[in-house]
């Protein structure tokens, strides 16, 4: 299948999931189109990392459709959601990266083996050629000295991008982020957020779930507001931070005190 | 009987012993991993088994198991039980006796390990096995050595038990000679070899443990 421009590069349809009779997403329509910033804000428990779970296939949805690229991951028939063969979704897995918010690094592999593992094991890129693709990311991350280190001697900032920099190195197409630097000290935030600007120059896709306004008016094409499982609005920054929903309004205005 | 006479006779048995030691390291290990994925099989019947199985050798004396696994070709099939069989029924029923204990300590450890190592590793790509055995089992060892340790010490002292079906171990010559010759000094040579090869195994297992050092978590 040939790809258009203009084709969405993510397509979440109607998606909808309940965890033991709890409806925690409930027709959830999001596209993504490729080159696109999005952020996504609500409050706690409004279900904005089971959308991103739902979106990188750590969740099964109840019902709904998931598309890379035009691709079905995930559609409906008879009402329930069908997932594709295990073959379909190693392939179209490959369209996207996850980066948690406490990094999930592997803390038994040095910086650099944490970078070039997955490209060797899974993509079969010969040794040398991702080291030196996992350096160079390294080296874009400001982490070039830390190649040797263990994550266990990183700060956390430093430990979040290198996750960031493992996601990069099987090139992606679209990076989602789950509250990247909620378990970061102020400072060190900064500097993950920095990294993060700096691939939205770059026109990396990314959809970016976060509680830091500041930034996410800064980078993001579109902020979509979550509450309670359901899309409350979805906009440009002005529109939102300009936005007549008394909701959204006091949402925006806590966080931003 | 002059000291040097013990000592080679003793020594034939350190062998033997040192050849349980390492034969049922050899087998339990990896068949403990193999039951411990028994245990945590989301197939319930399968599951139930391997508790059971579990629940045998861990509730009842070794001492017995070894006799009831000795007797077994005997008893069920009615075969004439050989003298060869005997070092092979020691080794089967230590194996099988500490593969169970060896499969909860992996349970234990790889029960341990936080969700978010396979995600980040299933959204990598990697597959179930390079899962398993590249990102979870390295640090389940980790996670696990203390308790290896400490089974692979009572090991040492458990190969004494395979005096109940006549092997000649070190502990059964030890008690031969010491009957024999009215004297406590083949068991103090017994209890003094029993010393120094735990020191040994401790050592050997300290040093592993230091190497996996190099990261914390
Ligand atoms: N595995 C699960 N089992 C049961 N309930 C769950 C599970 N995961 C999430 N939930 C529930 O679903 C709801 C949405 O959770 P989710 O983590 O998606 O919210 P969130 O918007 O990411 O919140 P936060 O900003 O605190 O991260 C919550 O009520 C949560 O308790
Ligand atoms: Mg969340």
């Amino acid at each position: 299948m040939r790809m258009e421009k203009s084709m969405n590069l993510v397509e979440m349809k109607h998606v909808r999931k309940q965890f033991d009779g709890l409806q925690v997403l409930s027709d959830i329509s999001i596209s993504v189109k490729e080159g696109e910033v999005v952020s996504i804000i609500g409050p706690s428990g409004s279900g904005k990392s089971t959308l991103l779970r739902c979106a990188t296939l750590l969740e099964n949805m109840d019902a709904g459709e998931l598309s890379y690229h035009g691709e079905k991951v995930v559609w409906e028939e008879k009402g329930k959601a069908v997932t594709a063969s295990h073959k379909e979704i190693k392939r179209i897995s490959r369209n996207f990266g996850l980066v948690f918010q406490s990094f999930h690094l592997f803390p038994h592999y040095n910086v650099l083996k944490n970078v070039m593992d997955a490209p060797v094991c899974v993509d079969k890129v010969p040794k040398e050629e991702a080291k030196r693709r996992a350096m160079d990311l390294l080296k874009q991350l400001g982490l070039e000295d830390k190649a040797y280190n263990y994550p266990c001697q990183l700060s956390g900032g430093q430990q979040q991008r290198v996750s960031i920099a493992r996601a990069l190195a099987l090139q992606p197409n679209v990076l989602f982020f789950d509250e990247p630097t909620s378990a970061l000290d102020p400072e060190l935030t900064s500097e993950v957020l920095k990294v993060i600007k700096d691939l939205a120059k770059q026109r990396m896709t990314m959809i970016i779930v976060t509680h830091e306004m500041k930034f996410a008016k800064e980078v993001s094409d579109r902020i979509i507001f979550m509450e309670g499982g359901v899309i409350v609005e979805e906009g440009t920054p002005e529109e939102l931070f300009l936005s007549k929903n008394p909701r959204v309004q006091e949402f925006i205005g806590k966080l931003e005190e | 009987m002059s000291i040097t006479t013990i000592l080679s006779q003793l020594s034939q048995g350190m062998i033997i012993s040192v050849e349980i030691f390492v034969l049922t390291l050899l087998f339990s290990l990896p068949l403990g991993l193999i039951v411990s994925f028994g245990r945590m099989s989301k197939n319930k019947i399968l599951q139930q088994i391997v508790k059971i199985y579990i629940a045998i050798m861990r509730g009842t004396p070794l001492m017995l198991q070894l006799m009831a696994i000795y007797f077994a070709p005997y008893y069920l099939f009615g075969l004439k039980i050989t003298t060869q069989y005997r070092f092979t029924a020691v080794i089967i029923a230590f194996s099988i006796n500490y593969a169970a204990y060896f499969a909860e300590i992996y349970r234990g450890g790889i029960e341990s390990m936080p969700i978010g190592q396979y995600e980040a590793a299933k959204i990598l790509g990697y597959n179930k096995g390079q899962t398993f055995f590249k990102i979870i089992l390295p640090q389940v060892i980790k996670r696990i050595l203390p308790s290896i340790t400490n089974e692979t010490i009572t090991l040492v002292k458990d190969t004494s038990l395979a005096m109940v079906i006549s092997v000649a171990e070190m502990f059964t010559i030890a008690q031969r000679i010491s009957a024999r010759e009215t004297s406590m000094f083949p068991l103090v040579i017994a209890g003094i070899f029993y010393f120094i090869f735990n020191y040994i195994v401790a050592f050997i297992m300290e040093f592993i443990e230091k190497k996996y050092r190099y990261y914390e978590g």
